[in-house]
């Protein structure tokens, strides 16, 4: 390891990338436009999805450019990603749906189960 | 049979020999198992916070309408202070991976001196969040509990929240605040508001101007209802108590789980920041007094700074779920 060549430029070029995504991010909070706020795909508005989308793309290049998961054998990479992914897709899965019933019931309006909200 | 080397490799404190699973040295992967509990522990926080989220999902309070606090200016801006904060954490964290690399080639002093911007990095942020925390405590405008526990606030004319200090009428205070001099001795009050239920009332009254904000949230624009004059002195007839700023019982903001899990999320984070730079400066005094350069590598910069990204990609996650959607 000691002589490990430098990967500055690599670091840079993903600090750019998580500010640009930041800064999207920021100007989509403040200004939400209504032509994605106020609409409503797979439960939720397009803007929250792209929040979302854009927070996964965030974790992913921390993950692998800062914590160095791409430099890591494959399968220890795995371990920690598939293990985590899968526990929090199971986790918010239950837990947003039990939400969302939660709230009708709390509401006394029972609708469609096909709505989350 | 193979030959027992200590430090055959850098890092390497397997025991049993030269076999390093996944070529990956034992405080490294340790390393990354404590992290995948602590994700899923927060996992576990956020999730709790979806389903309540989810739960009472038209009448939670707007993010936009709470965070709108920038130092040096009373404007309200939603968004700035707390993207403020994220591009603090980003960069330290660019500034740790920055010493990363420099141990990878043995700069001591570069390795020194990225380590001490990350710390200063990470003082910055515990710093913002304080300031955060201390104006959402102390609150801003004010707001009215009902009976129901419903939080209910003032509107100008224009849609925009107005403090109720500025409309409410200026009759004298007879409340004195409980103290133990003057009271029971082992009862304590937190200060009064400045204005009493009656006063705000009153003001209500006498200005037409001034509309009522409910935690409802209308469907269609996404934004809290404002009721008419006639339903909310209806209202009004049923309120409690006056609410200013935030604690864990309730808030000016609206549900007051909303402000129990600010409280808790953002409190469990910071305490991670915190805990990151203990750690950071540890690590950096060893760097300073040559501790790596004599043991030939600089993994421990690496493992600690394993640790300062996780709270960054928490943050990343936090930022989201309170601040966006």
């Amino acid at each position: 390891m000691a002589h490990a060549q430098s990967h500055k430029a690599l670091i840079w070029k993903v600090f750019g990338l998580l500010s640009v995504i930041t800064f999207v991010e920021v100007l989509l909070g403040i200004y939400k436009p209504s032509a994605l706020h106020l609409t409503k795909v797979l439960g939720t508005s397009i803007l929250n999805w792209m929040f979302l989308i854009l927070t996964l793309v965030k974790a992913y290049f921390i993950a692998w450019y800062f914590m160095h998961l791409s430099d890591e054998k494959k399968w220890f990479r795995r371990a920690i990603v598939w293990t985590l992914v899968l526990y929090i897709l199971y986790l918010s899965f239950f837990v947003l749906t039990e939400g969302g019933a939660l709230g009708r019931t709390f509401r006394g309006v029972f609708e469609s189960i096909t709505t989350f909200s | 049979m193979e030959v027992i080397m200590p430090n055959q490799t850098a890092g390497t404190t397997w025991k049993g020999g030269g076999d390093r699973p996944f070529n990956a040295s034992y405080g490294k992967m340790m390393m990354w198992f404590f992290l995948i509990s602590d994700a899923l522990t927060f996992a576990g926080f956020l999730g709790a916070y979806g389903l309540m989220r989810f739960k009472f999902l038209d009448s939670w309070p707007i993010a936009d309408e709470v965070f709108t606090h920038v130092p040096f200016t009373h404007t309200p801006m939603p968004m700035i202070y707390v993207a403020f904060m994220t591009f603090i954490l980003i960069f330290s964290s660019v500034t740790m991976v920055l010493a990363v690399d420099a141990g990878h080639q043995m700069k001591k002093n570069k390795v020194a001196f990225y380590m001490l911007l990350t710390i200063i990095g990470g003082l910055i942020f515990l710093g913002s969040q304080a300031w955060e925390w201390k104006h959402f405590i102390g609150g801003d405008k004010g707001a009215i509990q009902l009976n129901s526990g419903e939080i209910v606030q003032f509107v100008d004319k224009t849609g925009h929240q107005v403090s109720l200090e500025s409309f409410a009428v200026k009759t004298p205070n007879k409340r004195v605040r409980h103290t133990r001099s003057n009271g029971l001795w082992f009862v304590k009050e937190a200060s009064i508001p400045s204005v009493t239920l009656a006063q705000v009332t009153e003001g209500f009254k006498n200005n037409p101007d001034i509309s009522l904000k409910t935690q409802q949230i209308d469907r269609a624009t996404k934004s809290k209802v404002i009721v008419s004059r006639d339903e909310a002195l209806k209202l009004l007839a049923t309120s409690k108590q006056v609410v200013k700023g935030a604690n864990l019982h309730v808030n000016e903001y609206g549900k007051t789980l909303f402000g129990d899990f600010f409280f808790f999320i953002t409190g469990f984070h910071g305490f991670h920041v915190f805990t990151g730079i203990l750690i950071n400066l540890i690590i950096f005094i060893n760097v300073l007094v040559g501790t790596y350069e004599k043991r030939g590598h600089y993994e421990m910069v690496e493992k600690s700074g394993l640790y300062w990204h996780f709270v960054d990609l928490v943050w990343v996650f936090v930022f989201t779920f309170f601040y966006l959607v």
